[in-house]
């Protein structure tokens, strides 16, 4: 099955990117306030067990995926 | 054979995308090692060695984080059980990114808050002499180093911080009004508890020739050529 796993900069951590892309949006003339950029990993998994997936992605989140001290994560997967 | 004869032997680690090993390992032959470059495929240090440099560069192109991808490299494992058994490891720049992301070293390397790629010389001060990796540095002593990196602003959280304050693992901080890359209270270096790993943003390995410009990182490169020679060679 398919996932997808959101990384996120926690809240209150600086992120230099976001001020960068929110200061070019409102340039161009769109009424933002912050924007904060993460990343987006798209994952296939052997498995299609959603529990398993969901376990699995948790671990590879752990382990490579997110950085604790300055990073959140989400994980979706497609089945939901 | 007298102290100062004996060159201790030291594994300079090579990843697909490191770029200052050459310099490291020069640096060190002048300071009196005899520095090896080993592939990061390997899984064990070479027999005898006493210290490891991670050295700077952009390891696996920096991808996901900078670090992230190295520190699950087959030498990783013998680097983390050297340190473990008390043996002196240096990580410099990419090498430093490497050592928080392999849990060896507190805290984490960001993006510069100017987004901005840095390359210039800085001002840096010494906060501790309790790591045997700045042993030739005085308290409070400045060093003029070299910076060259996009994501070099260290991040620790105000527990974290504070923590690592009081146990004086904050070795090194740019001075006042010189932080290249916004890192939290202007650190430039922090050690682990034990005071064997130092990691560090600023490059001492490209300031030991006076042809080109400062020598002060003689004083940590050489801090690390003496600790190899303290410490008991590595038994695999």
């Amino acid at each position: 099955m398919r996932a997808t796993v959101l990384v996120r900069p926690k809240p209150g951590i600086l992120d230099p990117q976001g001020q960068a892309v929110s200061s070019s949006l409102r340039h161009l003339g769109f009424d933002v306030g912050e924007t904060r950029v993460g990343k987006v990993v798209d994952v296939e998994l052997a498995t299609d067990d959603p529990a398993e997936a969901r376990s699995q992605l948790e671990a590879m989140c752990a382990r490579l995926l997110a950085n604790p001290l300055i990073e959140s994560y989400a994980i979706e997967l497609e089945a939901e | 054979m007298s102290s100062g004869e004996h060159r201790p032997l030291i594994a300079v680690v090579v990843f697909p995308g490191s770029n200052d090993d050459r310099d490291a390992q020069l640096a060190l032959e002048r300071l009196g090692a005899d520095a090896r470059r080993v592939w990061h495929t390997d899984r064990t240090l070479p027999d005898g060695t006493s210290a490891v440099v991670l050295p700077g560069g952009f390891s696996y192109g920096d991808y996901l984080r900078c670090g992230a991808i190295a520190r699950f490299s087959p030498i990783l494992g013998a680097v983390a059980a050297f340190a473990d058994g008390g043996g002196p490891v240096l990580g410099i720049c990419n090498g430093f990114q490497i050592l928080t992301e392999a849990g060896l070293l507190p805290g984490v390397l960001r993006a510069n808050a100017s987004l901005a790629f840095v390359c210039r010389d800085v001002p840096v001060l010494v906060q501790q002499v309790e790591t045997p990796l700045l042993a030739r540095c005085r308290p409070g002593q400045g060093l003029t180093l070299p910076v060259k990196h996009g994501e070099g602003c260290w991040f620790a959280d105000d527990d974290l911080l504070a923590e690592l304050e009081a146990g004086g693992q904050i070795a090194l901080r740019y001075a006042p009004g010189s932080n290249p890359n916004g890192s939290v209270a202007d650190v430039a270096g922090v050690s682990n508890a034990e005071g064997n790993v130092l990691g560090l943003m600023p490059h001492p390995e490209h300031a030991v020739d006076p042809l080109l410009g400062p020598v002060d990182g003689a004083l940590i490169m050489g801090s690390l050529v003496d600790a190899a020679r303290l410490s008991a060679p590595a038994l695999v």
